[in-house]
């Protein structure tokens, strides 16, 4: 009998690789979840694309939530998205806060009056250091902020409208339910 | 969905495919035994947005940016150990190829020793058992050199 | 010759491979001597057709043939024909077909070299090999053909990807799958016993020079990864513990356990059950590492694009193939503890001490590798797990094997004599200890430099004594037999490469410099001056290069000419300059020019000096020569006894009732 434990444990192996083949299609691999839900959004303090002399911080923009997206004009799958947050952006209730990431202020402006802008603010972190301190690792990524300052959920990858209405809204419900 | 992990992977490509950004990256430390210490740690980081490369000789800009941020709070006076904290606070576990001894990671790091004593067992079982067994007198002690 | 000939080439081998699978089984269960005569005859028809698959895709690579689209994603107009034969194997589809055709070269082989076999056996033999086959064949033809065409035909193609634009992966892919591959045949006679009923006792004996070769190869295969690696990618490093490298890792791993106890089996007939497990395990990691790396179940540098489809398909095939070879097992494996007892001291107890260690290594480097998937399977959290697990728990492991390993000679069958023992620890460990002595004060206390040196020397030396006693103790002709010749290489080849990973590891200096022409950084006690860069061009590539001299005290050691390619569909690549030496490499990577409007200014290098890197590839060779050297033992081959072969058919007819 135990001559078999190596055909059972097997199947295990078996078991595992399948596992592996459909949760591939369901997720993207790169995918790294964020240790930062729940937890405060980190202090930041960044021009405005429109005002560099303008420095928003986050104790300023307490008070309300608010979505940050993270774009770049370099990047393609913010291009995807972007139509969405166009047709979207008014609907979600909450300002949608753009960060402009790793780029220019000019190739931002020139791809924003091409595309649309959407966003309710747009900060910029030219040199992506206060982008560490938000565990971003590429573009697009979306971070929704309580009023309190805490980060709720964030989304790796460009928002779709079934991310939108599957995932956002629900959590921007949510907040909205806790408010006294 | 397909579409989409495809646009990501393409963002995540350009960062990780830049004509310029290199690892090669001369930084100013204080002496060799710096510098050591950054090379041994940065070994030990992984790059987020690449396939299985580490800090060090990654080409990525995130890498590039990771490492000066690796360099900055080494000068600053931190420790291994909080460097480590720092980058796993904001990207998780996943960042470090050592990986942690917790809850979770239990089965990897205890695994192969579970599996040494399971087959030391056999191992032990079968040796005594083979030894228990009349030996025949042809397993003499003489070796005329032809016991292959 | 249209690729759609190659396809027909795989149908028709296909077919044959099917005929070879299921017919020759039939004929060996049931006695039928006509069914069993199929068995030969398919397998060369086989190897026919796959063969002209092979030359007809290398034939439409060499042609520049951009309507099959394969060959339009990995060559183009510009890549040179050397580098365009290795683009045959440079992707997915190629690499299966590749696969296919080194299948049937080892089952070629078999069957010409086996005449002396029982029929029967050598049926079953060949149709576990045909349906290993059938397997392959059909994922081919179902999911990854390379003759597909792409139409209209495009003007010029693809490239295939700089990085395997070397020498190095013109030869590691034919050499690893010879070893991979080269494990079936091990395999198949395991199996063929299993089904038989090991009527032939002696098959392990047969089985024997297989897989030493196999195992052999499948060393230079991972020599020559490691090597171009080290060569390619830019960073110095031989290897890295990446999921691919693991992949052809393990099998090697448990390819060393398996010689080691099919020895055992062979000459004291103990072990049998193990050995046959053993050789199921090695090629079930083979098929495992063909399936990881394509499944997209991992992610890595190296895996080819992955696809849930195909991914699908091979762990349907490996779970058939693997799944019924262990469940055989389980039904069928002896159940009678048979061949001769063994104390406690013997050279059996050693090898299970060390098939054991290896076994587990394997295993472990089975779950570092998983570990990423099982932690998702079982919401762990996501966690990486890269070499400081894999070199830690390597490491310990491998302790136990390197300190018996002097003894493996000296330990008799059945039972050892304590005191020949206790002379090889005397002298083997006070040479180890006084060079260790020496290592710490040349090289200034460093921990892993003095336990390079110590392991090396205790095995090094270990096996050096032996070969001195068996010369003394031996008249000529009889010292070295082939068997023992090639133990005594492989083990002297470990303590080479002990030598050279720890001596390396511990050594070796690398530093990133900013240097303008005319400057001089001294490393490891080279000087080396950077002359500046210029323009050059290649086949299908541009690049700057630069010149760096290099001197030792003055006088001249070497001129460097590091390179930044950019190919002709723009991808870039660092090729970096080596100065190769047996006690030391030097490695000169050339980064980005500090200012980029200012070529002429100054540079970022990277600049190491690696010494004793090349023992680690040494000592691989060393143990790759050995397999094959042992290889040719006499007693493994034909012997003129076709009356066994003939007793063998009549047995089994006898057997089934015939």
């Amino acid at each position: 009998m135990s001559r078999l434990i190596p055909f059972f444990g097997f199947l295990l192996l078996v078991a595992l690789f399948g596992f592996g083949i459909w949760w591939n299609t369901q997720h993207d691999q790169r995918e790294v979840p964020s240790p930062l839900i729940n937890k405060p959004v980190p202090s930041y303090a960044l021009p405005m694309l429109d005002d560099p002399s303008h420095t928003v911080t986050r104790d300023a923009m307490l008070g309300k939530p608010y979505l940050i997206n993270v774009f770049g004009s370099w990047c393609i799958a913010c291009g995807e998205e972007h139509p969405v947050l166009m047709t979207q952006g008014k609907n979600i209730g909450v300002p949608l806060v753009g960060y402009n990431y790793k780029d220019t202020p000019e190739n931002a402006k020139a791809w924003l009056s091409q595309h649309g802008n959407p966003y309710d603010m747009i900060i910029v972190d030219a040199e992506g250091r206060t982008a560490i301190d938000f565990g971003v690792y590429g573009a697009p990524e979306s971070f929704l902020v309580d009023a309190k300052g805490v980060i709720r959920y964030k989304h790796i990858g460009p928002l779709t409208d079934q991310v939108i209405a599957n995932e956002l809204k629900p959590a921007i419900a949510a907040l909205g339910r806790e408010m006294p | 969905m397909r579409a989409l992990s495809v646009m990501l992977a393409a963002c995540l490509l350009v960062f990780t495919c830049p004509l310029l950004a290199q690892a090669i990256d001369p930084l100013p430390f204080k002496d060799h035994a710096e510098e050591v210490r950054f090379q041994q740690l940065t070994r030990e980081l992984r790059c987020l947005v690449c396939q299985n490369e580490n800090l060090a000789d990654s080409n990525a800009d995130l890498a590039r940016d990771l490492r000066h941020e690796v360099f900055d709070q080494m000068q600053a006076g931190k420790s291994d150990a909080q460097i480590k904290q720092y980058l796993v606070d904001r990207y998780s576990d996943f960042v470090l190829y050592d990986p942690p001894v917790k809850p979770g990671t239990l089965l990897l790091w205890f695994g192969p020793l579970a599996m040494l004593l399971a087959g030391a067992g056999v191992v032990i079982f079968t040796v005594r058992k083979r030894a228990r067994a009349p030996m025949p007198i042809d397993s003499a002690t003489t070796d005329q050199g032809e016991d292959w | 010759m249209t690729p759609e000939l190659g396809q027909l080439a795989l149908i028709l081998a296909l077919l044959l491979a099917l005929a070879q699978a299921i017919l020759p089984l039939i004929g060996a269960w049931r006695g039928n001597r006509a069914l069993i005569a199929i068995a030969r005859p398919a397998a060369a028809g086989q190897a026919v057709f796959v063969g002209m698959a092979f030359l007809i895709l290398v034939n439409a690579f060499l042609h520049f043939d951009f309507s099959v689209r394969y060959v339009a994603d990995n060559s183009n107009l510009a890549l040179p024909w050397y580098y365009r034969i290795a683009a045959v194997w440079g992707a997915h589809e190629g690499s299966l077909l590749l696969w296919i055709t080194i299948l049937n070269v080892w089952t070629v082989a078999l069957a010409a070299l086996s005449r002396h076999l029982p029929e029967v056996f050598v049926a079953r033999v060949l149709g576990v090999l045909g349906l290993v086959a059938v397997g392959f064949l059909a994922f081919i033809l179902f999911t990854s053909n390379p003759f597909l065409r792409v139409l209209p035909m495009p003007a010029d193609g693809g490239d295939l990807n700089p990085v395997l634009q070397d020498p190095g992966m013109t030869f590691h892919p034919p050499v690893l799958y010879m070893g991979y591959v080269g494990f079936s045949v091990a395999f198949a006679f395991s199996i063929a016993a299993l089904l038989g009923g090991e009527l032939e006792l002696a098959w392990v004996r047969w089985a024997r020079p297989w897989t030493n070769i196999a195992w052999g190869f499948l060393s230079a295969g991972i020599v020559a990864g490691s090597w171009w690696a080290y060569a390619e990618l830019g960073w110095g490093g031989w290897w890295f513990w990446d999921p691919v490298e693991n992949a052809s890792f393990m099998p090697w791993l448990v390819g060393a356990a398996l010689v080691h106890a099919q020895a055992v089996t062979e000459k004291r007939g103990s072990l049998r059950a193990w050995t046959i497990l053993l050789s199921i395990f090695a090629f079930s990691l083979s098929l495992l590492g063909t399936f990881l790396v394509r499944s997209g179940v991992l992610t890595s540098v190296h895996a080819f694009a992955s696809d849930p489809r195909r991914g699908l398909f091979i762990l349907c095939f490996l779970a058939v193939v693997v799944g019924g070879s262990l469940l055989l097992y389980g039904l069928r494996a002896p159940k009678v503890v048979g061949g001769k007892p063994f104390a406690v001291t013997s050279r059996e107890t050693a090898v299970l001490i060390g098939n054991l260690m290896l076994t587990v290594a394997a295993a472990m480097v089975l779950l570092g590798t998983l570990f990423p998937l099982i932690g998702d399977a079982l919401n762990l959290g996501k966690v990486s797990v890269g070499p400081p697990y894999f070199g830690f728990l390597f490491t310990l492991l491998m302790l136990p094997v390197v300190l018996l390993l002097p003894f493996g000679p000296y330990l008799r069958w059945g039972r050892s004599d304590i005191p020949p023992l206790k002379q090889v620890l005397w002298r083997a460990g006070l040479g180890a200890l006084a060079c260790a002595i020496v290592a710490a004060i040349v090289s200034d206390g460093r921990a892993k430099a003095i336990a390079g040196v110590g392991a090396a020397v205790w095995t090094g030396l270990g096996t050096v004594l032996y070969v001195v006693k068996r010369w003394r103790e031996m008249p000529r002709g009889r010292r070295y037999p082939a068997e023992m010749a090639g133990m005594l290489l492989a083990h002297f080849g470990v303590g080479v490469f002990l030598a050279g990973v720890l001596l390396s590891e511990s050594l070796s200096v690398e530093r990133d410099v900013r240097m303008a022409p005319g400057e001089t950084q001294v490393i490891g006690g080279y000087e080396f001056r950077f002359d500046g860069v210029r323009e050059t061009t290649g086949p299908n590539w541009k690049a700057d290069q630069g010149d760096v001299t290099v001197t030792r005290s003055g006088s001249p050691v070497a001129v460097m000419h590091p390179q930044k390619r950019l190919y002709s569909r723009g991808q870039v690549q660092t090729e970096s300059a080596i100065d190769p030496g047996i006690t030391r490499d030097l490695y000169v990577a050339l980064g980005e020019p500090m200012d980029p409007e200012h070529a002429e200014g100054a540079w970022a290098l990277r600049l190491y000096h690696k010494p004793f890197i090349r023992w680690i590839w040494l000592g691989g060779m060393l143990m790759m020569l050995g397999g094959f050297v042992s290889a040719g033992e006499r007693r493994f081959r034909a012997q003129r006894s076709t009356a066994s072969a003939r007793d063998g058919v009549a047995a089994t007819l006898k057997e089934s009732g015939a």
